[in-house]
């Protein structure tokens, strides 16, 4: 009895700290409409940054504290609002959602840059060997101030809300944004205040939190986020349910905790298969509050415009993009020293897990945040099954991975937006932090032994009789496999399926009143990018040859996502982009002459120009790229001479005329020109340029009225072409 | 036209190249009530938008007391006194009657000037004012939402279908409390979709079909062209 008291109170003491961070996420959610997924990273930083200050540089606590929680925190939260959420009115929630995300992978990016995550950073407790007897129960000061402090900021904002005109305010614009402005409330000043004690909350939970494990970044980012559970089961919404979640939570992971040694007896599973099944407790306790908690959606704050558009790829392009993957591949291979070709082998496997994203995050525009936890099924499946070599492995990878996606998608049917962001999170948490570092165990007599504990090694695939272990001939092959889903994506977009896929991310209730099946739609896709994904982490294992649970991480996954959303959801060639910027070495290596420790600064650019993305959600390649290279589709002529070119030079370099930089400039000189050069030879126009937020073009009437006083005029066809996204019929 | 207080210029509008909109010209004189009537879909709310600065518009100036105000925000217009009841109810739902009108100090006046010129008009709300508004019986919160038009004493106060979802008894009882405001010195410009109420109490008043204003005059001048109107004439 005395034991299950402890556990209580000290699981009471966790719930309080779970209750600060979750209370400052619903208090940003519910008045300004955007679900901060970087909660957890700020607070995270916050934490570091009270180290450095605390413990680096000896500073008395009382001002350190002061500093980063009235201070820099407040100040940190008004600035996100200031430069990037008040973009973010009038988006879709995909794009909202992407930009927070890409601000937790800013987050964690900059801390591991500036803080080395290879050094111990000891964070003492608050009166670290004082300790009060409350209730018969010994417990430690630190506690004792996390029960006081949740308290604190429960009456604080309890104040605040009912007794501060300011406050009010905020619960007004919950209400009704615009009435609150027609009262003369600014708008501004309101969601910066939220943003601003938002934030503050998540650095003081992130400070409590921070010395009941070492510092180090990701671990404290994610246990933040375990309290979006609570948030979750005070719906978003109601901040005394947020406490009554964060009592839950933190009471039962702690009594689990304890009573992890009679779980174990009573159940008979020793605990080492359940230790990673108890720290990921939160994780799934958020899954299962998604699941069951009755989904009367929150007021959507709908996008007025929707300034994203899909273009529809056409087969000679698709088939010219194909060609030149694989005949580059080809030649790249003949003129790439050893060691560079084997370290750029992963770009293939990462591409196609890449273009897994695309039919379901890009076209239905289902935020999926474990397609590398499918990869990495794929990775386990070819361990195992392709331990000889055998082709048929890279089948079932697909297929074990596609049944593993519609299993996760079946009770996720009824979610969207942030919703099935966080409940895909939780999978991809639970996978890589649970399943995927299990030890051996025996069932019904066979052993499983699934990620071999904890380093899976992955044998290359034989095909017609043929080891694919030479250097050359694997990275031959993975590039046509790489152009072989392509193809696949391709067909989708183009199909009915296809669609009725964009139909649906478009508009769910217009589908549903055209017959459509929404629900069979959806598993369908999800398994479908599942399978894609699972082939595409076999090739990818099969280049690493060894894959550790790490590799296969949350930030892993979302960096994987956010470069794909930098280079366009939509298009291939993002994959292919993707690919190259984060599973070649050359990038790093180049950029990692001018700036020292690049890796972790990958990381932290990627997740600025993620941020960046609320002004052009399309990326780069549907918005720069294609306009530009479109016109060679006309003229195959001049088609001929550029490929013609880069033989050319690939012959010289061949020759060992010039070195390898000296070729990688020409292709790169010959690429960035050839439309420009092309261009001024025919007189084409240039395309117009999409300046990210400009204004559509305008019509020269209403669109309604055009046409009805005389023929339409050329500029306005153009026009309407391009606010349609059509190509042109007119130029 | 010395004292127009509100004044709108060549006004176009509409949502994603649809005009709904085409070009209203309309001027209401300071402590004139000014009656907008039209069907369903005519525009009339869209041009109180465009009026309060929640929608902007393509084309046309809006002009308040004299100054051209095309780009300020809502709060600015509504800090410079200027007060629009929208469609609807135009209360916060999940904040008791206090708070409501607490909300309404923004434009300057204090809390207590505003309770107390809050009950003194609609004394039925002190009884209320701790109860949640969402709670409320439809004509009590369009009390509480005409109360910001009487504590807040703007210049200009834009009314949006008052008598919607209403019974008539207490649709005459908001007109008198409209009447009352206007004595005051407020320039009040009403829309409405049913006729009776709102010529009763304008002083001048103005047709408005398909987003165009087609005849402005007396109230009593309009009323021979209403059925024209509603029966699609125009
Ligand atoms: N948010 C909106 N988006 C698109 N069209 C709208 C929107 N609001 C109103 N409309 C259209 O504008 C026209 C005028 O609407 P409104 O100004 O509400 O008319 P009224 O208030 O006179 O009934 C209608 O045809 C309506 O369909
Ligand atoms: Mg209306």
């Amino acid at each position: 009895m005395q034991l299950l008291w402890t556990y209580i109170v000290s699981g009471l003491t966790t719930a309080a700290i779970y209750a600060i961070a979750a209370t400052g996420l619903v208090l940003t959610y519910t008045t300004t409409g955007v679900f901060n997924f970087a909660h957890g990273g700020v607070g995270m930083m916050a934490a570091f940054t009270y180290w450095q200050m605390r413990f680096g540089w000896h500073w008395p606590a009382p001002v350190a504290l002061v500093l980063v929680l009235f201070v820099l925190a407040p100040l940190f939260g008004a600035l996100l609002e200031l430069v990037m959420m008040r973009r973010l009115d009038g988006t879709s929630d995909t794009t909202k959602l992407v930009v927070t995300l890409a601000l937790m992978l800013a987050t964690i990016g900059a801390a591991t840059w500036i803080w080395n995550p290879n050094e111990a950073r000891p964070i003492r407790k608050f009166w670290e060997n004082s300790v009060v007897t409350v209730f018969g129960v010994r417990l430690p000061w630190h506690q004792v101030i996390a029960l006081i402090l949740a308290a604190v900021v429960a009456v604080a904002l309890r104040l605040l809300l009912t007794r501060v005109r300011l406050g009010v305010a905020m619960r007004a614009c919950v209400d009704d944004r615009a009435l609150a402005s027609l009262n003369g409330a600014r708008q501004s000043r309101v969601a910066m205040a939220s943003w601003a004690i938002g934030t503050s909350l998540a650095a003081l939970a992130g400070i409590l939190i921070a010395p009941t494990l070492n510092l180090s970044q990701l671990p404290l980012t994610l246990l933040i986020i375990n309290a979006y559970a609570a948030a979750m089961i005070g719906r978003l919404r109601s901040l005394p349910m947020t406490f009554v979640g964060a009592i839950i939570l933190g009471v039962s992971t702690d009594l689990l905790k304890g009573y992890a040694d009679r779980i174990s007896s009573w159940t008979s599973i020793d605990s080492k298969f359940l230790s990673g099944f108890y720290q990921s407790w939160p994780i799934v306790v958020l899954f299962l509050v998604l699941l069951l908690l009755p989904q009367n959606r929150l007021r959507s704050h709908t996008a007025t415009r929707n300034r994203e558009y899909i273009v529809k790829p056409t087969w000679p392009g698709t088939g010219l993009f194909v060609g030149i993957i694989v005949g580059g591949a080809i030649m790249l291979s003949y003129v790439l020293p050893k060691a560079d070709l084997f370290s750029l082998n992963k770009m293939w496997g990462l591409g196609i897990i890449g273009l897994s994203m695309i039919p379901l995050v890009g076209y239905s525009g289902h935020i999926s945040l474990c397609q590398l936890s499918l990869a990495g099924v794929g990775m386990v499946v070819m361990h195992h099954m392709g331990a000889h070599g055998n082709p048929i492995a890279l089948v079932w990878a697909a297929v074990v991975a596609g049944i593993v996606g519609f299993i996760v998608a079946l009770p996720s049917l009824r979610l969207s937006g942030i919703y099935l962001a966080l409940s895909t999170a939780a999978f991809a948490v639970l996978m890589d932090r649970w399943i995927f570092v299990l030890p051996k165990w025996k069932l019904f007599g066979y052993s499983f032994d699934l990620f071999n504990g904890g380093n899976l090694n992955i044998v290359k695939t034989r095909l017609f009789g043929m080891r694919l272990t030479g250097y050359r001939s694997f990275f031959v092959f993975a590039s046509v496999a790489f152009a072989l889903v392509v193809m696949v994506v391709v067909l989708i977009r183009r199909s009915t399926y296809g669609q009725r896929l964009i139909a649906l991310k478009d508009s769910p209730a217009a589908c549903a009143t055209l017959c459509m099946n929404p629900k069979i739609t959806r598993l369908s896709v999800f398994t479908i990018s599942a399978a894609i994904a699972g082939f595409g982490g076999a090739i990818y294992g099969q280049a690493m040859q060894s894959v550790t649970p790490q590799s296969l991480d949350f930030v892993a996954g979302l960096s994987i996502l956010m470069v794909m959303v930098i280079g366009g959801l939509t298009s291939p060639g993002a994959a292919l982009f993707m690919g190259m910027f984060l599973g070649s070495p050359f990038v790093a290596n180049v950029a990692g002459k001018v700036v020292p420790s690049f890796s972790q600064l990958q990381t932290v650019l990627v997740g600025l120009v993620g941020i960046g993305l609320g002004k052009n959600p399309n990326g780069f390649i549907p918005s720069d790229i294609r306009p530009n290279w479109n016109i060679f589709l006309k003229h195959r002529a001049a088609l001929g001479a550029v490929l013609v070119a880069f033989v050319g030079l690939w012959i010289l370099r061949r020759a060992d005329v010039f070195d390898n930089w000296v070729f990688a400039w020409c292709c790169l000189g010959l690429l960035a020109l050839a439309p420009v050069v092309l261009r001024i030879i025919t007189k084409e126009p240039f395309p117009p340029r999409r300046e990210p937020g400009a204004e559509v073009p305008k019509l020269s009437v209403p669109v309604d009225q055009l046409g009805l006083t005389g023929p339409v005029s050329d500029e306005d066809a153009r026009t309407l072409d391009q606010m349609l996204a059509l190509p042109s019929v007119s130029g | 036209m010395g004292d127009a207080l509100l004044e709108l210029r060549g006004v176009r509008a509409g949502y994603g190249g649809i005009e709904v909109v085409h070009g209203v010209d309309l001027v209401v004189e300071r402590g004139q009530v000014f009656g907008v009537l039209g069907p369903n879909g005519a525009g009339k709310t869209t041009l109180m938008k465009v009026a309060a600065a929640l929608h902007p518009p393509t084309a046309g100036d809006v002009i308040v007391a004299g100054r051209r105000v095309n780009g300020a925000t809502p709060d600015q217009l509504a800090r410079a006194g200027l007060c629009l009841v929208p469609e609807g109810r135009g209360i916060f739902p999940n904040l008791s009657v206090r708070e409501n009108l607490w909300m309404n100090t923004y434009a300057g006046a204090s809390m207590a000037d505003v309770e107390a010129a809050a009950y003194a008009q609609f004394p039925r709300l002190k009884d209320r004012r701790n109860q949640t508004a969402g709670t409320l019986s439809g004509g009590e919160q369009q009390m509480l939402a005409l109360a910001r038009a009487v504590a807040t004493r703007p210049a200009v106060l834009l009314l949006d279908e008052l008598s919607m979802g209403l019974a008539p008894q207490l649709v005459e009882h908001l007109y008198d409390a409209v009447v009352a405001i206007a004595r005051q010195g407020v320039s009040i410009l009403v829309v409405e979709q049913f006729a009776k109420t709102v010529l009763g109490a304008a002083s001048q008043a103005a047709i408005m079909v398909g987003g165009r204003i087609v005849k402005v005059g007396t109230p009593a001048e309009l009323e021979d062209e209403l059925s024209a109107a509603y029966l699609g004439g125009h």
